[in-house]
């Protein structure tokens, strides 16, 4: 029973890394069409810059407020990136899908080789607060703090998401857009300025996962993003493209199928049995588990 | 406002995929009443109207109160005046009604709610549903709901009778009777008892070039000429055969 638990709430806090990552990736490609592969780049840079921050910007530090402060930093690092891409790189190729495309691998490859080259390839300790290193015994079972700080966290993001989709003007619009966003235009509304906001949320949750993949890790290393972004786009896609809630249930779903499929079997089925669970879905639901916008 | 006409479209060019679709089109709509937008299925009539709003690529000069519209994006366009009812509705099926509304409500216009509810009672009645659960009528109510419900200066309306219910039918014609004694619009129909019943203009399309501009009732009196323009035959309707 107390495997089943540490399983569970692992493979939770598994799901919720995913989640942050693919809530993102999901919104901009269901209201702007852009397949981002260099969204694992937000999410490292959110890390490098948790990371950073934690030693060297003052009130921030590796425990309590400190840490809040830390990948508040973080966060606003992969904002700020997100919207710096969109702007420069994304906005003039909107027209441009193979060009697109291009652009954010080339972006995601020279966003590993600049950490890289900058920070070294080997991973960092991470300043992981002390209370996510403690354990809570919950059901027989040792549970790592740190599980019920990932899936808080990914519960307050999805909330917070659902609430500005479904109550506010730009939620409105992105949901509108996801449908059709040339109606949107035939509006009078200026699609463009969603474009730049669902990266924006987008860039900050993702650099959110990069810090929480940290205290989850307790390294931060190069390569941390792109490999999470894998798993990212497979959950969008169980999801349905442009949907929040449908990423939510499949990431879920799909770091309970990791976390027990390696355990019960062994290391790498795991992985494998995420794979196959993305085939069944597409020949049984091609349009993912939900495909809306909320 | 322009002498010759509220919008003016000259020499307009749409190519698409290596399809050169709209190949020159030169076309004015009044200031006030119905301008029909007429032509067999390909003709542009559709495209036209995406082009005068920029949602298709395209050359030429679209003129809107004497201002060019043609290096605007859609967007801005709309903001001029412009309200949109597209041929296929154009609604948000995921949105409720009240939401669809609420979507186009454009800053700086004044909103009329009390309009659209007074001419779709239904759409108040409905405001808690979502649009992709209304019938097809109910829908079309809803987009021209929501292209009525800014102060527009002119309304363009793509084939607001297809698909419809002959009820419906007279229903949207009383409607968009109404509305262009207020405001002018700019109608893609196929339903030529509609066109004889609002129109003031029509203007023919065939391939991509107007190949016919006057009095709707001048066009509609002369058989042989709807039948050699549009392919279909006219005759003086009954009255209760007219929007059949």
């Amino acid at each position: 029973m107390s495997t089943v638990v540490l399983l569970t709430l692992t493979g939770l806090g598994l799901g919720a890394l995913y989640f942050l990552v693919a809530a993102g990736l999901s919104l901009i490609f269901g209201l702007a069409d852009v397949l981002n592969f260099a969204h694992g780049v937000f999410l490292s840079v959110g890390a490098y810059a948790t990371w950073w921050a934690a030693g060297h910007v003052p009130g921030a530090g590796p425990d309590g407020v400190g840490f809040l402060v830390a990948v508040a930093v973080g966060m606003l690092a992969g904002t700020v990136v997100a919207v710096v891409v969109e702007l420069l790189l994304i906005r003039p190729l909107y027209a441009r899908p193979i060009e697109q495309v291009l652009v954010t691998v080339g972006l995601a490859l020279a966003g590993v080789a600049l950490l890289q080259a900058y920070w070294g390839a080997d991973a960092l300790v991470f300043p992981k607060p002390s209370w996510t290193q403690e354990t809570t015994r919950l059901l027989g079972a040792s549970v790592p703090n740190d599980r019920f700080v990932l899936i808080g966290a990914a519960v307050l993001v999805l909330v917070a998401l659902l609430v500005f989709l479904r109550r506010t003007r730009f939620g409105l619009i992105v949901r509108a857009g996801v449908e059709d966003r040339a109606m949107v235009t035939a509006l009078g509304i200026n699609v463009r300025t969603a474009f730049t906001l669902v990266f924006a949320i987008g860039g900050a949750a993702a650099a959110l996962a990069g810090a929480l993949a940290g205290v989850y890790y307790g390294n931060v290393s190069p390569g941390q993003g792109t490999s999470m972004l894998i798993f990212a786009f497979i959950v969008v896609v169980i999801g349905g493209m442009g949907s929040v809630v449908g990423s939510a249930l499949a990431a879920v779903v799909v770091g309970l199928v990791q976390q027990f499929a390696n355990y019960y079997t062994m290391a790498g089925v795991g992985e494998a049995s995420v794979v196959l669970l993305l085939a069944v879905v597409l020949l049984l639901r091609p349009g993912g588990l939900a495909g809306r916008a909320a | 406002m322009t002498a010759g006409g509220l919008l003016e479209v000259a020499d307009l060019h749409v190519r698409i995929g290596g399809s050169h679709i709209l190949q020159g089109v030169d076309l004015t709509v009044a200031a006030g009443g119905v301008t029909a937008l007429l032509g067999r299925n390909g003709a542009g009539k559709t495209t036209t109207i995406k082009a005068i709003l920029g949602l298709v690529p395209r050359t030429g000069s679209v003129r809107f109160d004497g201002a060019e519209l043609a290096h605007l994006p859609t967007h801005l366009i709309v903001r001029r005046g412009l309200g949109y009812a597209p041929e296929d509705r154009g609604v948000f099926t995921a949105l409720t009604v009240a939401e669809n509304l609420r979507l186009a409500e454009r800053r700086g216009a004044r909103q009329r709610y009390d309009l659209v509810f007074e001419l779709f009672p239904e759409l108040r009645k409905r405001s808690a549903q979502p649009a992709g659960t209304l019938s097809g009528g109910q829908q079309q109510m809803l987009a021209l709901g929501r292209a009525l419900l800014n102060d527009n200066r002119m309304l363009l309306v793509d084939e607001p009778t297809k698909g419809l219910a002959p009820r419906i039918v007279t229903e949207v014609a009383g409607v968009l009777e109404r509305v262009a004694s207020a405001v002018p619009i700019l109608l893609v129909e196929q339903n030529l008892g509609l066109v004889r019943r609002i129109a003031g203009q029509v203007v023919v399309i065939d391939q991509g070039r107007v190949v016919h501009t006057s009095p709707a009732a001048s066009l509609l009196a002369d058989t042989e000429r709807v039948r050699e323009l549009l392919g279909v035959a006219t005759r003086r309707p009954e009255p209760s055969a007219e929007l059949k």
